[in-house]
């Protein structure tokens, strides 16, 4: 593993360059091995959100990549995220989804595990004379910490690499602009998630989440059946932005667009008056003023690198299992305190994305033919120079580009060069 | 029921149920759309065999106007997934009427197994399923002396087998 990293590490200026990146990159599985170590299994990946633990003791499992991760909440409130495998001799210890629980007991033989991962005990412990059991709990993401409620972890020693705000950095925004559509000022992960798996390397996804060319053409077959204002979003004259926010996070900037329509919920295909308890209550919490800015504006479209993708009515959370294969996990976002429009975001939600989505079975069969189409010998890269011409830098100092640019791309990989380089 | 007249009614379910198996296969979408009932409701629950699609994730949950939408989508030639199509064959059997239900006792619940063979760009898949239908007499479009009726479909559960796992792209009619 570490030769194979050394005879890597020299080639990435040639792999990934300003305008373009090299077809191994998705396809390589020593890449994906690299990558494995030096963006999954060390820096901020999202992993789960508090209210899918809402009480202590409860549990969900997780992933982070191909590691599978419990996510407990202990009896006074803490999150944990735990690996599912028995320190005594690898056993899976937990094998169920969810549920609520004190205590994890490995069916192999009966080491009984506390929720936040220490051993409680082992049955006929007189063998085990002399051995110190605290060195024997689960193994533990060393670090959690959660935005919101959003909760990421990081399996770098505690102390090491940016702490999760500086990580997040601009992203940051997209969820403080997010739990605004809450009344109460919170999201709620509590609908379940369809998990849709794929041939295709994940950051062909990623590539894809704030690729704001493609819709026009991948999504033709529902924009004009559903008679859908999305795509206008994404044509030639739209005068929404594409933004690279640092640290590998990118966004389609929709307001543009949506304020110069001025509708409250237009974003969402709906108006005030098929909601009102829902608006009555955005008023009541933000009043009159501010509240019909948030309807307006929408929902954020935006890639938190490397694995959240907030996609104004749905999350979707990447799990790379190996070079050629990953799994979508997505769900419909529910805002506290809004019944009547979490029900329209779940049933638009079930339409659209998921194994059978109207839209989201396009986007995988591109995914798919990526990831073939790739493996022909020539040219060897891909082309990522689309607007490089017209980029410019917003108020706020963020490259921007036309909403159809690849400004989101290459800012992608210019982040994801800079962690694979990193020794 | 007499025996003769069950033996009847799971001839005409078995026949019902091939011929929907057939327009799937063969992707007629329209003869499939016209098996529909006004009142459908075509659903594919995940995560299990019955979590309450008000409440959790389907990978389908369409009513009778997203089923037209649907099948609007694969009438563009556009619908990339199913561009080319997939091919299919699928076996059904086990077909059971478990009882009657609705005004006038009109409505069937019926049972059978389905396992789907799909060969398409990616590869080879397969789908298990169990499904559950509300299948329902309807006056026939027939000219005999009492009109004759005819079977519809009011709802379509399709279980899969692995609907706890993660699945590829489902972009046929199952
Ligand atoms: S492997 Fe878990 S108790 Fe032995
Ligand atoms: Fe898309």
């Amino acid at each position: 593993m570490a030769a194979a990293l050394n005879v890597l590490a020299p080639t990435w200026s040639r792999l990934v360059q300003r305008d373009r990146v090299d077809g191994s990159v998705y396809t390589d599985p020593a890449i994906f091995r690299a990558e494995l170590e030096k963006i999954w299994y060390r820096g901020w990946v999202y992993v789960g959100h508090s209210s899918e633990v809402p009480k202590p003791n409860d549990f969900v499992m997780k992933a982070i990549g191909p590691q599978s991760v419990l996510m407990t909440r202990d009896k006074d409130g803490q999150i944990h995220l735990l690996l599912n495998r028995c320190p005594h001799r690898g056993n899976q210890v937990c094998l169920e989804d969810r549920g609520n629980t004190t205590s994890f007991v490995c069916s192999y033989h009966g080491w009984n595990f506390r929720n936040n991962g220490e051993l409680r005990g082992t049955p006929f412990p007189a063998g085990y004379q002399g051995v110190d059991k605290s060195q024997l709990g689960l193994g533990k993401v060393a670090r959690v910490e959660t935005y919101k409620g959003f909760v990421f972890g990081s399996f770098a020693a505690p102390g090491s690499g940016p702490t999760l705000l500086e990580h997040l950095g601009a992203a940051a925004e997209a969820i403080d602009r997010l739990v605004q559509f809450s009344p109460e000022g919170e999201v709620e992960v509590t609908a379940g998630f369809l998990k849709h798996r794929t041939k295709a390397n994940w950051k062909f996804i990623v590539d894809n989440e704030t690729d704001g060319y493609h819709p026009t053409f991948v999504h033709a077959s529902i924009f004009s059946t559903a008679k859908s204002g999305i795509g206008a979003l994404y044509n030639n004259d739209s005068t929404a932005v594409s933004r690279y926010l640092g640290n590998g996070h990118s966004e389609n900037d929709l307001r543009p667009e949506f304020r110069r329509l001025d509708k409250p919920l237009g974003w969402f295909g709906t108006s005030e008056d098929r909601l009102p308890e829902y608006v009555a209550k955005m008023k009541v919490a933000y009043g009159e003023e501010k509240a019909r800015q948030i309807l307006v504006d929408g929902t954020p479209h935006t890639m938190i690198f490397p694995n959240l993708f907030i996609a104004e009515i749905q999350l979707f959370v990447l799990q790379p299992l190996a070079a050629d294969e990953t799994v979508q996990h997505v769900t419909a976002i529910q805002f506290k305190g809004a019944p009547d429009l979490n029900r329209r975001m779940r049933q638009q939600t079930m339409g659209s994305v998921g194994p059978a989505g109207l839209l989201l079975a396009d986007d995988t069969e591109m995914y798919e033919r990526n990831q073939r189409g790739v493996q022909q010998r020539d040219p060897e890269t891909l082309f990522l120079g689309r607007g490089l011409h017209r980029e410019r830098t917003d108020e706020n100092g963020f490259t921007i580009g036309d909403n159809t640019d690849e400004v989101p791309s290459r800012g992608m990989w210019s982040h994801y060069r800079a962690l694979m380089e990193a020794t | 029921m007499s025996s003769a007249s069950d033996a009847e009614l799971l001839a005409d379910v078995t026949r019902f149920l091939y011929r929907e198996a057939r327009y799937q296969d063969e992707h007629d979408y329209d003869a499939w759309e016209a098996l529909w009932t006004d009142d459908a409701l075509y659903w594919i629950p995940a995560n299990g065999d019955d979590l309450d699609p008000e409440t959790q994730m389907s990978i389908v949950y369409d009513n009778r106007s997203r089923i037209a939408l649907r099948i609007r989508q694969l009438h563009t030639g556009k619908r990339h997934t199913q561009s080319p199509r997939s091919r299919l064959r699928r076996i059904v059997s086990n077909i059971d009427v478990l009882g009657r239900t609705g005004p006038d006792q009109n409505d069937l619940n019926v049972t059978a197994n389905a396992l789907v063979y799909e060969s398409n760009l990616r590869g080879e898949t397969l789908w298990a399923s169990r499904n559950d239908y509300t299948l329902r007499f309807v006056p026939g479009s027939g000219s005999g002396p009492d009109g004759g009726t005819e079977l519809r479909m009011a709802k379509k559960k399709v279980i899969l087998a692995n609907n706890q796992a993660a699945l590829f792209t489902l972009s046929f009619l199952i």
